[in-house]
C-alpha cells in the first residue's frame, strides 16, 4: 500500500464498494445484469427478426439455426426473448424511477413537515395500502387505454407506497440532527433543506430499496401481461412470452421454460445485488 | 388492551368509508358499463335493466343508496350474475379461497420457519447457503412460471395429479404448494434475519450461561423475539392469501374469490368490484390490528398506545 493511499480518508461510498466487491453473489448478479442488458440492447440488431413469421416452419424445438427454438408462428424465440427483455427491463427501470420520484418526495415532505400534514399524508398511504392494487391498476389501464407510457405510470403509481414510508422514517430521524439545525440557522428555505440536505442523506436505504423495487415492478408488469393488459403484439415482453408459453406448454415446453428461466435469472441477479448493497451500505433490514 | 382495540376499530371506520367512496366513483368514471357487452339489447330493455338496478338515478343518489345498504351488510345485487347477490357470491367463493390460503399458509410456515431457523443457527456455512438460496428460488420464480411448470412436470409428465380442477383432496396439493412456496421463501428470509438479530442479544448469552440446552435457547428464548419481523409480514400476507390469488386460481381452475377481483373489474360489475374491495380492505385492516396485538404479546417491551 502506498503511503498516501493509507492516509486518504474512507468515504461511506468507498467503504461500501470494498464490502460489495467481497460479496461474490452480488458481483455475479451485477455482471449478469450488465451482460443481459447489453444482450437485450444490442442482440436484436444482430439476430433474426423478432416479428418475421415463418408459418411453414411452425414451432420447432431448439436447433442450431434457432438456439432456443421457434414459436407457433415460426418466429425465433431467442430474438423474441431479447427483444422482450428490452421492454421488461425498460418497464422495470422507468416505472421504478416513477415510484422513486413520487415516494421519495412524498416521504421527505411528510417526514420533514411532520405534525398534522404528516398524519394526513400517511393516513392516505394507509388507505392506498388497503386497496387491492390489481383493481386499481386495471382501472387505470382500462381508463387510459393500453399505452406503454401509462403502463409505466400505473405501475409506478402503486409501487411508491413502501418507499414513501421508508423515506419518511429516515427523514424523521435525520431532521433532528445538528447539521439540519445549522442549515436552518443559516436561513435556508424548506425546499433547499429537503432537496440538498435531507434527501442526499437518506440515499443508502433508498438505493437498497430501489434495487428491490425493480424486481417487484417487473413481476407486476408480467402479472399485467398475464391478465392481457401488457404490451400488444407484435411487441412482446417477458411477461407476454411467459403467458403465451404457459398456454402452449403441453406441446412446446421450450416456449415456457426459456422465457421463464431468463426472467427468474434476472430477478435472482437483482435480488442478490440488492442484498449485497444492503450489507455493504449497512442498512437495517427495516421495511417500515 | 380492549381500549386499544376499540380505539383502533373506531379509527378504521373513516378509512373504510374513504375506500368505498373512492372505489365507487373511480369505477364509474371508467368507460363502459355492466351491460355494454350484451349484444342485441334494445334501448327499451336497456332502460328497464338500468331502472331495475337503479342505474338511471343520479350518481349521488346511487351512492347514497349504496351507503345505506352497506350499513345493513347488504352489498347489493351482482350485475354480471343476474339473480345473485354479491353477498351470495362471496359466501360461495370465499371459503374455497380461504381453504387454499390456509393450506398454503401451512406450507409457508412448515417450510419457511425451520429453514430460517436452521440458516440462522448455521450462519455462513454451506447449510445456510443452501437454505438461503432455496428461499431466493421461491422469491424469484413467479407463480405464473412455477404453476405451469408444476403442472407440466407432476400432472402431465408423471401423471400424479390432475392438471386443474378443485374436486378431491388431491387437487389441493399442487396449488397450495405453488402458492405456499412464495410465502415460505419470505418467511424463511425474515425468520433468518430476526433470529440473527436476537441471537446476538445479551439475554441469549445469559440463558446459555445459566446452562440452558441449545434447543431450549433456540425454541424458548430466541424464537419468540426472532418472529417479530415474520409476524409483521404475515399480517398483510394472510389477508392477501385468504382472499385468493388470481394467478393460482386461473392456472389451476379453482372457483375461488381471487378471480372475481380481476374479472369484476373487467366486467364493470360495479357492486362486485366494491364488494371485493371492501372484503379485502376489511381483511387487511383486521389483520394489521391482530399483528399489533400479537406484537405486544411477543415483545413485552412494547405497550399498547
Amino acid at each position: 500500500m502506498k503511503p498516501d493511499e493509507a492516509e486518504r480518508g474512507h468515504s461511506l461510498w468507498s467503504d461500501a464498494w470494498h464490502r460489495l466487491r467481497r460479496n461474490r453473489l452480488a458481483i455475479a448478479g451485477g455482471i449478469l445484469l450488465i451482460v443481459l442488458t447489453l444482450a437485450c440492447a444490442a442482440g436484436p440488431i444482430f439476430s433474426q427478426s423478432y416479428e418475421e413469421q415463418n408459418l411453414d416452419l411452425g414451432a420447432v424445438p431448439p436447433s442450431p439455426q434457432h438456439w432456443l427454438g421457434t414459436d407457433t408462428l415460426g418466429r425465433d424465440l431467442l430474438s423474441r426473448i431479447l427483444y422482450g427483455g428490452r421492454i421488461s427491463l425498460t418497464v422495470g427501470l422507468v416505472a421504478t424511477f416513477v415510484a422513486l420520484a413520487i415516494g421519495v418526495t412524498y416521504g421527505a415532505v411528510a417526514g420533514f413537515i411532520g405534525g398534522k400534514v404528516d398524519s394526513v399524508m400517511m393516513r392516505l398511504v394507509d388507505i392506498l395500502y388497503a386497496l387491492p392494487f390489481a383493481i386499481f391498476v386495471i382501472l387505470l389501464m382500462v381508463f387510459f387505454g393500453r399505452n406503454i407510457f401509462l403502463l409505466f405510470f400505473a405501475i409506478g403509481a402503486v409501487e411508491w407506497l413502501t418507499m414513501a414510508r421508508i423515506v419518511r422514517g429516515q427523514v424523521m430521524s435525520i431532521k433532528r440532527m445538528e447539521f439540519i439545525e445549522a442549515a436552518r440557522a443559516l436561513g435556508l428555505g424548506r425546499r433547499r433543506i429537503i432537496f440538498r440536505h435531507l434527501i442526499p442523506n437518506v440515499l443508502g436505504p433508498v438505493i437498497v430499496y430501489t434495487t428491490l423495487t425493480i424486481p417487484a415492478v417487473m413481476l407486476l408488469e408480467a402479472f399485467l401481461s398475464f391478465l392481457g393488459l401488457g404490451v400488444q403484439a407484435p411487441m412482446s415482453s417477458w411477461g407476454v412470452l411467459i403467458k403465451d408459453g404457459s398456454e402452449k406448454m403441453e406441446e412446446f415446453w421450450w416456449l415456457l421454460v426459456f422465457p421463464g428461466a431468463l426472467f427468474s435469472l434476472t430477478l435472482f441477479s437483482l435480488n442478490f445485488l440488492g442484498d449485497g448493497l444492503r450489507d455493504a451500505l449497512d442498512v437495517r433490514a427495516s421495511k417500515d | 388492551m380492549i381500549r386499544f382495540v376499540v380505539q383502533r376499530l373506531l379509527q378504521t371506520i373513516p378509512v373504510v368509508w374513504v375506500i368505498i367512496t373512492a372505489t365507487f366513483f373511480m369505477i364509474r368514471f371508467v368507460p363502459g358499463g355492466p351491460f355494454t357487452a350484451e349484444k342485441a339489447v334494445t334501448p327499451e330493455i336497456m332502460r328497464n335493466l338500468e331502472a331495475h338496478y337503479g342505474l338511471n338515478k343520479p350518481l349521488y343518489k346511487q351512492y347514497l343508496d349504496y351507503c345505506g345498504k352497506i350499513l345493513h351488510g347488504d352489498l347489493g345485487p351482482s350485475f354480471k350474475y343476474p339473480t345473485r347477490s354479491v353477498n351470495e357470491i362471496i359466501a360461495e367463493k370465499l371459503p374455497v379461497s380461504v381453504e387454499l390460503g390456509l393450506l398454503s399458509l401451512a406450507v409457508a410456515l412448515g417450510v419457511g420457519l425451520p429453514l430460517g431457523v436452521i440458516a440462522a443457527i448455521k450462519r455462513n456455512t454451506w447449510i445456510d447457503y443452501v437454505c438461503s438460496s432455496f428461499a431466493m428460488v421461491g422469491i424469484c420464480i413467479p407463480t405464473f412460471v412455477m404453476g405451469p411448470l408444476m403442472i407440466l412436470l407432476f400432472a402431465i409428465h408423471f401423471g400424479w395429479f390432475n392438471a386443474s380442477g378443485w374436486y378431491g383432496p388431491i387437487d389441493r396439493v399442487l396449488p397450495s404448494l405453488t402458492l405456499g412456496m412464495v410465502y415460505a421463501a419470505y418467511v424463511a428470509r425474515l425468520t433468518r434475519g430476526g433470529m440473527l438479530e436476537v441471537l446476538s442479544q445479551d439475554y441469549i448469552r445469559t440463558a446459555r450461561a445459566k446452562g440452558a440446552s441449545e434447543a431450549r435457547v433456540i425454541l424458548k428464548h430466541s424464537l419468540r423475539g426472532g418472529l417479530t419481523p415474520v409476524v409483521s409480514f404475515l399480517g398483510p400476507a394472510i389477508a392477501g392469501i385468504v382472499t385468493g390469488s388470481f394467478v393460482i386460481e386461473t392456472i389451476f381452475q379453482i372457483p375461488g374469490i381471487g378471480r372475481e377481483f380481476v374479472n369484476s373489474a373487467f366486467n364493470r360489475d360495479y357492486t362486485l368490484v366494491l364488494g371485493t374491495v371492501v372484503l379485502y380492505a376489511g381483511f387487511i385492516i383486521g389483520m394489521n390490528l391482530v399483528v399489533d396485538v400479537v406484537q405486544v404479546w411477543l415483545n413485552p417491551k412494547l405497550k399498547f398506545e
